[in-house]
């Protein structure tokens, strides 16, 4: 055993040093999976930026309620007199100035995005004063708030850098006129940074909505508090209402885009990887036959077919494992904090978020390369423990 | 040993190659006796089947038919695994061209065959460095194969075909890629080796002059061997 192992260390050993000498085709390699790591890690940082996106928009303290039967807020309808029921009901969070209660207006406006010129959608959320008590999370990072009865809005941070005319100072158009951008906010990289707000009463009569609003955010007074508020909310024989947990709501909004991105980077890289794979296979190929002599003189002289097999193999691990590192540290500095936006399918506006190249998604990269190297490895190092030793010998 | 007293024994060897759908019969029911102590030359011309029986020998190969015994021991019904090791442990091999690790110095490619013994890091210097001093190569330790001359490259084969004190030294043309002052000196290593040292060699070789320091001559021909007194 012990002789075994010095078998394996001295091979290995041997091999790694040649890797220098066959810096071509152990470079050509190497690249190839760094490319493949780069791309799946970057790809997979799309889906993570989303879902932390989506994640930080939600607290499971937050209740979401609307219109039985609407799956969004868009689809959703309530009149005055229902959030006005809701907004008294037990079990929600009272702030300063009252219950942590906000009934909100939706729309959608349509405004050029910076990048290409073409417009696209952009939620307009009309909000009554709780609302920023309800998401704590949001805080004016320049100029100001709204003025609550006037014609102003304040634009999230990630909208702002979309599009065009949503800068501190900016107009946007609501019907005839223009409102103007008064203060940029963020939201802790939430959804709310895609957003526009202003007034949820100046938006009414803006948007002809009369009294309506469509939707009810409302802070409970602790997330074990839901089960019962919603009971009592669905169980009142004046409402006709569903009440969602926020992040459950986000949950689902998220799982159509992020199950996509993931599915498409999953294909990408599955795809590049069985091309880096025959790269590797080609280099490792190459390796052993250029070494066809020195392999069988090795066995020649008595080393043993598992400790050949293991040293190939290593070779290959180790080609695989710095292309993996490389490609790893590729992707963070090309993609960590890239900013990007997507449209969210449920209300069809923009999504503003950052790639997120996460810990667990370099290790995940790099236990990808490991599994090329090690596919692309093992062949010729069966090759190579099973050619004939008195034939190798002849080959020159 | 074998019944007989040789060292190697080969009984009734026949070794036939696949070439496609093409069988190609090598050595044809082969008998042959190396007794211990002898410097065995082996000629004949190209293709008669001399590489194809030392590889017999060596355990690189085995016999389509026949026995083949070395030192008592039937090779040929080792295991893969079992051979390998017994190689490590009863044979030198030394090669037409050298087959030296160019990534290894001189001393790491005769300490080689010792990384298969369980000497400790001191004791296979010790080894080394005799092997080293009797292929008179100590000078040259350190270099790299592409640094030194083909003698000097195979004097570095030789010592790593004796480092390990082998039953049995075989060697196919030693002296084949070499010019004729650098193959006298190998061929009176090897003369030294068997004289001094009594080992056992088989050496394949294709020049008469080299076959001459042999204590014994046999001649190949159409994979049969005929006794054929020196020159
Ligand atoms: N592994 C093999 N597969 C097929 N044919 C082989 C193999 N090894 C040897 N042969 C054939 O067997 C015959 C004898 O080969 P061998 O190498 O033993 O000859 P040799 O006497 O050593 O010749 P040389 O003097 O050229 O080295 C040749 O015709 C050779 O082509
Ligand atoms: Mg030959």
């Amino acid at each position: 055993m012990l002789n075994w192992l010095t078998q394996v260390f001295a091979l290995t050993q041997f091999n790694i040093q040649t890797i220098w000498q066959r810096k071509g085709s152990s470079a050509a390699a190497l690249f190839g999976i760094a490319g493949v790591v780069a791309v799946l890690v970057g790809v997979l940082s799309i889906g993570k930026g989303f879902e932390h996106a989506m994640q930080a928009s939600g607290r499971p303290d937050t209740a979401l309620i609307l219109r039985s039967g609407a799956d969004s807020e868009m689809m959703s309808g309530l009149s005055r007199d229902v959030t006005r029921i809701i907004g008294d009901a037990e079990g929600i969070a009272r702030g300063d100035n009252g219950a942590l209660s906000s009934s909100e207006l939706f729309v959608i406006i349509n405004l050029p995005k910076r990048s290409t010129g073409t417009d696209a959608n952009v939620p307009l959320r009309g909000v009554e004063p709780p609302a920023f008590g309800v998401r704590s999370e949001v805080e004016i990072v320049s100029g100001r708030s709204f003025e609550w009865g006037k014609n102003e809005v304040i634009v999230g941070v990630g909208a702002a850098r979309e599009f065009r005319g949503l800068e501190l100072g900016g107009e946007i158009p609501v019907g005839p006129e223009r409102w103007k951008v008064v203060g940029l906010f963020a939201a802790g990289g939430g959804l709310s940074e895609s957003e526009i707000w202003t007034d949820a009463g100046v938006l009414q009569p803006a948007y002809r909505r009369g009294s309506s609003f469509q939707a009810v955010y409302a802070k409970l007074e602790s997330a074990d508090a839901f089960q019962s508020f919603s009971d009592r909310l669905t169980t009142d024989p004046r409402l006709n209402v569903k009440v969602v947990r926020q992040t459950d709501y986000y949950a689902e909004q998220s799982q159509a885009i992020s199950g996509l991105i993931n599915g498409l980077g999953s294909l990408i890289a599955g795809l590049m990887g069985i091309g880096a794979v025959f790269g590797a296979l080609n280099t490792m190929y190459s390796a052993v036959s250029s070494r066809t002599r020195e392999i069988a003189t090795l066995r020649a002289l008595g080393f043993g077919n598992g400790p050949v097999i293991i040293s190939v193999m290593a070779e290959a691990l180790v080609i695989a494992v710095v292309g993996g590192l490389a490609g790893a540290g590729l992707a963070y500095l090309a993609f960590d904090g890239f900013q990007a936006a997507t449209m969210n399918w449920q209300s069809f506006s923009q999504v503003a978020f950052a790639f997120d190249v996460t810990p667990a998604l370099l290790v995940q990269g790099i236990v990808y390369a490991v599994l090329i190297g090690f596919v692309g490895g093992l062949l010729p190092a069966i090759r190579a423990a099973r050619m004939p030793i008195a034939a190798a010998l002849r080959e020159s | 040993m074998s019944d007989n007293g040789s060292l190697v024994s080969v009984r009734d060897a026949t070794k036939t190659f696949r070439r496609g759908s093409e069988e190609i019969r090598v050595l044809e029911r082969l008998d042959l006796d190396v007794p211990e102590g002898e410097f065995l030359a082996l000629m004949g011309p190209s293709g008669s089947g001399k590489s194809t029986l030392l590889n017999l020998i060596a355990g690189l190969d085995r016999p389509t038919d026949g026995s083949v015994t070395v030192a008592g021991e039937r090779i040929d019904r080792l295991s893969r695994t079992k051979l390998a090791a017994w190689r490590a442990r009863h044979v030198g091999l030394v090669f037409q061209f050298y087959n030296l690790l160019p990534v290894l110095t001189a001393e790491r490619n005769v300490e080689l065959p010792l990384l298969l013994t369980h000497l400790s890091r001191a004791q296979r210097k010790k080894h080394v460095d005799t092997a080293l001093g009797v292929v008179g190569l100590t000078h040259r330790k350190g270099h790299y194969p592409r640094t030194l001359s083909g003698g000097e490259q195979q004097r570095v084969g030789i010592a790593r075909g004796i480092v390990t004190d082998p039953t049995l030294l075989l060697a196919d043309e030693p002296t084949g890629d070499l010019d004729r002052k650098s193959g006298d000196e190998i061929l009176e290593l090897l003369t030294a080796l068997n004289r001094e040292h009594n080992k056992t060699i088989v050496m394949v070789t294709h020049d008469p002059h080299a076959a001459r320091r042999a204590t014994r001559v046999l001649h190949m021909s159409e994979g049969k061997l005929s006794q054929e007194a020196a020159e």
